[in-house]
């Protein structure tokens, strides 16, 4: 009988030995998520054994940018984590600066600290909304997703796109924030927070979205630092690391804020670390936003610094006056001092340190980058989180983490 | 107290002598070099060393030099100390012929798929890593593409015009 | 600075305004019966009613949550059902990058669909490779299966996501009976190897 089968069918080796399933969650994944493939072996509901395939999404960044000229890569960094495009755009912005040794005014920094913040708001609006629709919540989702377009309205007036930002120059932004800008933020930071309560109460003490997270996908704090976790995965370890306050940038250190620590590392923690890192950052925002304010006068319409030589001029400066025309012609065809150099920047991004390692030969383009990205060092420790868990935790376990397929394959 | 770059430049020549040179420091971040066999040594060092507690890897890539014979590639490793707040960059230099680099992720496990991103970028091999597949770009690709000689567009593509975008 | 003029008071909605009906097809009406063409009755019905499959890879997958969302609601055009399982859906929505390694996997997942099936592609990554004249990205999906809608846009607003999806309601509306078993759809099917 059995010497049938084997004419028509060939079994892979070691098939009907077998007593553990294998299942490819594969890498078309009810959207969201992104692309990354994990094969798992499952004993019953349990796991055995996972392994990960990345790169489903991989478009060559760092080949791409050997290419382009610096203020050209910024359209890459967008697409970095694109949940969160600001923080990738203006953490470029400073990894220049400092090759450049550019010196930003104190209302750019502060801008971009309004942006910043708000990107990271919306990063952590979608992550914990989707731990709520794997976990079975979808209203969560839906009701939040509608505050992103609010955020989305504020960047549309000060860079004029949605998602893919693009946002600012080195040395600042394009142009300065206008009034409806402002009073977007405003009708945005007197709405949310109620917002963000309400969502928060649907879940926080949900008997049901408690005994789903809690205990599952933990990590301790040294195996965590050993994989070179960062950002709020870490910190929900037990670690406090926060870019921000270890290596303040774009004058972060004149702001009050905390950062959230949790205790277990398990998805319960991190549901928490990120929803109370809303609040510090909707508080980071207010005081930002009082800091524009009390610039007056000319101070108030200062939105770039003063480095003419890699700012590109006003057009109608152009058009009149002799040095603009010319800076204009050098940055445009690649004519400006890049001075030759190393350097690696760090910012906080919504997922953890996000680096740029930059070396440059002088030449218009880089001559390495290269993106330290958070995402693809802790996605190494997936199948550590989800040794000997059950199915469902461990698809909670994936969209806790916060894994943007962008960021993961670049 | 603190540890500044001048201590970690002190004990690195004080255990290592001559091994350790190039001692750069480009906006404020001490950089060093040694022979690749020296890799995991020095790593386990900053490691277990109470004064310099490197224990975080923020980060692992290479660069490729073709001008530099003999050195063509670099392995560049970006150390965090918490504690005190301090990074570091180390790099080894190897050739193009021979790119065999010990592994360092029995010491971190952050550097497996760093150091498998590595060799699929620019073909380090890393003797003693668990798994070393290609992990980004297709397992069937033959080539290296982050070194330099290799072109960034797909050559056997047909439908755009390299004349049109000034490649041609 | 110039006063804010617009957006800044919210407008009441007015329900009566925003009620459209589809409008019948052209038939011959009597006393009890209506008779009209068997293709125009499929086509109203099938494109008020199309079961799209996200095949979100990135940013533009980001976009397609806003359309879905309740401000560019895709629902009103009958697709509140997204199905991630091709064997139930009717329209491949493409949105993102589509790198080397995850052709196969696309041509696969259409492969699984059963006819009628439509395929849009949202964004300029998905129509051509967008940005990335890279090595590893596929420069457009028409290069493994046909595509009857672009959307260009890096990412498009949801606005034209949504005219997109409204172009394929024309198509299926228009679309004759006898379409999928001709010889010339069997001809561009042959042209990508499929049988």
């Amino acid at each position: 009988m059995s010497d049938v089968l084997h004419h028509h069918i060939k079994l892979p080796e070691g098939s009907i030995e077998k007593q553990t399933t294998t299942l490819n969650l594969g890498p078309t994944h009810p959207a969201t998520h992104g692309v990354f493939q994990n094969i798992i072996e499952l004993d019953g509901e349990r796991i055995v054994s996972a392994e990960q395939t990345v790169g489903f999404i991989h478009r060559a960044f760092e080949k791409l940018a050997e290419r382009r000229p610096l203020y050209q890569i910024t359209t890459l960094t967008d697409r970095l984590n694109y949940c969160s495009s600001p923080i990738n755009n203006m953490g470029w912005h400073l990894t220049c600066e400092k090759l450049l040794q550019v010196e930003t005014p104190k209302r750019v920094d502060y801008l971009r600290v309004i942006i910043m913040e708000l990107a990271r708001i919306t990063d952590h609006l979608i992550c914990n909304s989707i731990v709520g629709v794997d976990a079975g919540a979808y209203t969560g989702f839906l009701y939040v997703m509608q505050w992103r377009e609010h955020v989305y309205e504020i960047y549309e007036e000060v860079c004029g796109s949605r998602l893919t930002t693009n946002m600012g120059r080195i040395g600042g932004f394009e142009r300065n924030f206008t009034n409806a800008a402002f009073q977007k933020l405003e009708n945005f930071l007197k709405e949310f927070p109620a917002v963000w309560r309400e969502f928060e109460n649907l879940f926080k003490r949900n008997r049901i979205f408690m005994d789903r997270t809690k205990d599952t996908g933990a990590i301790s704090a040294e195996r965590a630092l050993n994989y070179g976790f960062t950002g709020p995965n870490l910190r929900a370890a037990g670690v406090d690391y926060d870019v921000r306050i270890h290596t303040p940038y774009s004058s972060y250190q004149d702001f009050d804020f905390t950062v959230p620590v949790g205790t277990t590392g398990d998805n319960y923690d991190r549901w928490l670390v990120r929803g109370e890192e809303v609040w510090q950052s909707l508080s980071i925002i207010e005081q930002a936003y009082k800091k524009v304010q009390a610039f007056k006068g000319t101070e108030a319409e200062v939105y770039h610094a003063d480095c003419p030589a890699y700012y590109l001029p006003e057009k109608k400066d152009v058009y009149t006056k002799m040095e603009a025309l010319i800076y204009h012609f050098k940055i445009i065809m690649g004519e400006t001092e890049i001075p030759k150099g190393e350097v690696y920047n760090a910012v906080e991004g919504a997922n953890g340190e996000l680096g740029f390692y930059l070396i440059s030969d002088g030449g218009r383009s880089p001559y390495r980058l290269h993106f330290r990205r958070p995402c693809f060092i802790y996605y190494q420790a997936y199948s550590e989180l989800t040794d000997n868990a059950m199915l469902s935790d461990a698809i909670i376990t994936m969209s806790s983490l916060n894994l943007i397929a962008g960021e993961l394959d670049a | 107290m603190g540890l500044n770059n001048e201590i970690i430049k002190q004990k690195l020549t004080e255990k290592f002598g001559d091994s350790v040179s190039n001692f750069e420091e480009q906006f404020g971040l001490l950089s060093f070099e040694t022979p690749k066999e020296m890799n995991l040594k020095l790593l386990q060092f900053l490691y277990d060393d109470e004064t310099l507690k490197f224990r975080f890897m923020t980060d692992l890539t290479a660069v490729h030099y073709p001008k530099e014979l003999g050195r063509e590639l670099a392995v560049v490793y970006h150390l965090h100390n918490f504690t005190d707040n301090v990074r570091l960059r180390y790099k080894v230099f190897t050739s193009i012929e021979n790119t065999d680099v010990f592994t360092v992720s029995k010491l971190f496990s952050a550097a497996n798929w760093m150091e498998r991103e590595t060799f699929d970028f620019f073909g380090i091999n890393f003797v003693g890593h668990p798994n070393l597949k290609r992990v980004l770009n297709v397992d069937e690709m033959d080539y290296f593409p982050m070194r330099k000689e290799f072109p960034l567009e797909d050559q056997t593509r047909t439908d755009k015009d390299d004349e049109m975008f000034g490649r041609g | 600075m110039r006063p804010v003029r617009f957006n800044i008071h919210p407008k009441e909605a007015k329900l009566t305004d925003s009620i459209m009906v589809s409008e019948a097809p052209e038939s011959y009406n009597g006393e009890g019966f209506m008779t009209t063409r068997f293709d125009r009755v499929i086509g109203l019905a099938r494109k008020n009613s199309i079961w799209p499959l996200p095949f979100a890879t990135s940013c533009c997958g980001i976009e397609f949550m806003a359309t879905m969302g309740s401000h560019y609601d895709l629902a009103r055009f009958g697709s509140e059902r997204v199905g991630f399982s091709p064997r139930q859906c009717d329209l491949l929505m493409v949105m993102g990058t589509i790198s080397k390694k995850m052709a196969p996997v696309l041509r696969q997942v259409y492969l699984q669909m059963a006819e009628p099936r439509w395929v849009i592609a949202v964004g300029a990554c998905a129509s051509s490779g967008g940005i990335f004249d890279t090595y590893s990205v596929l420069q457009g999906i028409d290069q493994v299966i046909p595509v009857d809608v672009y959307v260009p846009g890096c990412p498009p607003r949801p606005e034209a996501i949504i005219d997109g999806v409204m172009r394929i309601q024309d198509l299926v509306h228009n679309e004759g009976l006898r379409r999928r078993s001709s010889e010339k759809y069997q001809e561009l099917m042959n042209s990508y190897g499929i049988e």
